[in-house]
């Protein structure tokens, strides 16, 4: 495997954001309560992860030690404005349901950590495949959560299918915020008994 | 902190902060009319809900500000005003129904709001906004904590009183200042 298709996997599985290094929790538990929504949550987030990767990568040589975290949150907080406007103007449902939590994308752990962790020490190019990598795994992981406590708490699969699919009566806990708690833990859990060697 | 001095450890973020700012702009300039156009669709789909009964949802400028008109049949049975105000975080737009003599509000619907999750964006929920639904606009509308508010009171969100009287103020300014002039509007 080459080192770059790693750099892209990685994010996929083993070191899937939330279900592995456990980050950016703030924003699964609050959007999770559809597929749709986890799902446009997912793509906002790796959207400007991928270009906030890249240009902190390119920029890396430049960026003074000192004010390093300034500099990554001026880039990241434009990619977050810039993906909250095309949201407004091209997905403006979605951008109504998600409301502050796009905007919130800034202080998100995952990308700023990203950043800190790779971006800051790697080329350009193993860089985007890690914020893609990160990205697609952080929209994976809400897309399991939303369709989990859509499909069971509301009955519903939205996305897919416009009538009620889980024909017993939905538990409505796991549209609420204890409800996003136990969904979590359990998955959490199961990721654990799943990696163990 | 390095001996080097604020500038010139900054220049790299002063420079980023001003070429993003100009590009995002750039970006809102692109987008901004496709925005303005969701929010005025948006608007048009409320006022159906906002004045019940109304079939048609026509802009009406009056003095520089637009206005809502809600339609019957071509007749006019109530107005749908915008208003916003700063709330507990940033600005809360809403949509308030009124009927046709401006005495009555007939619905409240929130536009757009970044009050804190789970306590001030309560204020979106369909049973918080039915409060307003049949007050009568003769007196001002009070914020109250009690569990069965009077006929001028709605009861606040819990632990969220600023979003709740933001709200309410707005709903009363807003009814105070342009009551007379689409009462006398078009007549």
């Amino acid at each position: 495997m080459t080192t770059l298709t790693r750099e892209f996997t990685k994010g996929l599985w083993d070191e899937i954001p939330i279900f592995r290094i456990v980050l950016g929790l703030c924003p699964t538990l609050a959007v999770t309560t559809s597929l749709e929504n986890g799902l446009g949550m997912g793509l906002a987030a790796t959207f400007v992860l991928v270009c906030s990767n890249g240009l902190v990568s390119a920029l890396r040589k430049l960026i003074p030690a000192d004010v390093r975290v300034a500099c990554y949150i001026v880039i990241i907080a434009t990619f977050v404005v810039c993906v909250e406007m095309i949201m407004k103007a091209y997905f403006f449902t979605l951008s109504e349901s998600l409301g502050i939590f796009i905007p919130l994308i800034v202080v998100n752990c995952i990308i700023l950590g990203r950043a800190e962790a790779f971006a800051k020490k790697n080329g350009v190019l193993a860089s985007l495949a890690d914020g893609l990598g990160m990205g697609l795994g952080f929209t994976l992981a809400l897309c399991v959560l939303g369709s989990i406590r859509e499909l069971l708490g509301a009955g519903t699969l939205g996305l897919f299918f416009g009538e009620r699919v889980f024909l017993a009566e939905p538990f409505a806990f796991l549209q609420q915020a204890p409800g996003a708690f136990v969904t979590l833990g359990l998955l959490l859990g199961l990721m654990n008994v799943v990696g163990k060697k | 902190m390095s001996d080097k001095g604020y500038i010139t450890t900054a220049w790299l973020v002063l420079s980023l902060a001003l070429l993003f700012g100009a590009a995002l702009a750039g970006v809102e300039m692109l987008v901004a009319d496709r925005i303005a156009a969701n929010k005025l669709q948006e608007t048009l789909s409320q006022v159906s809900v906002l004045v019940p009964g109304a079939d048609e949802g026509k802009a009406y400028e009056l003095e520089g500000q637009v206005f809502y008109q809600a339609l019957a049949g071509g007749e006019r049975i109530g107005w749908v005003i915008p208003a916003a105000a700063t709330g507990f975080a940033d600005k809360v737009e809403i949509l308030i129904g009124v009927d046709a003599e401006v005495s009555t509000i007939t619905g409240l619907y929130v536009l757009a709001q970044k009050e804190t999750p789970g306590l001030g964006d309560r204020i979106r929920e369909d049973a918080w906004r039915a409060q307003f639904k049949g007050k009568s606009t003769d007196s001002p509308i009070a914020v109250t904590k009690v569990a069965k508010p009077g006929p001028f009171e709605i009861r606040a969100v819990t632990g969220a009183t600023i979003s709740s009287k933001t709200v309410a103020n707005l709903v009363n300014a807003t009814i105070a200042s342009v009551r007379e002039p689409l009462q006398s509007a078009g007549e």
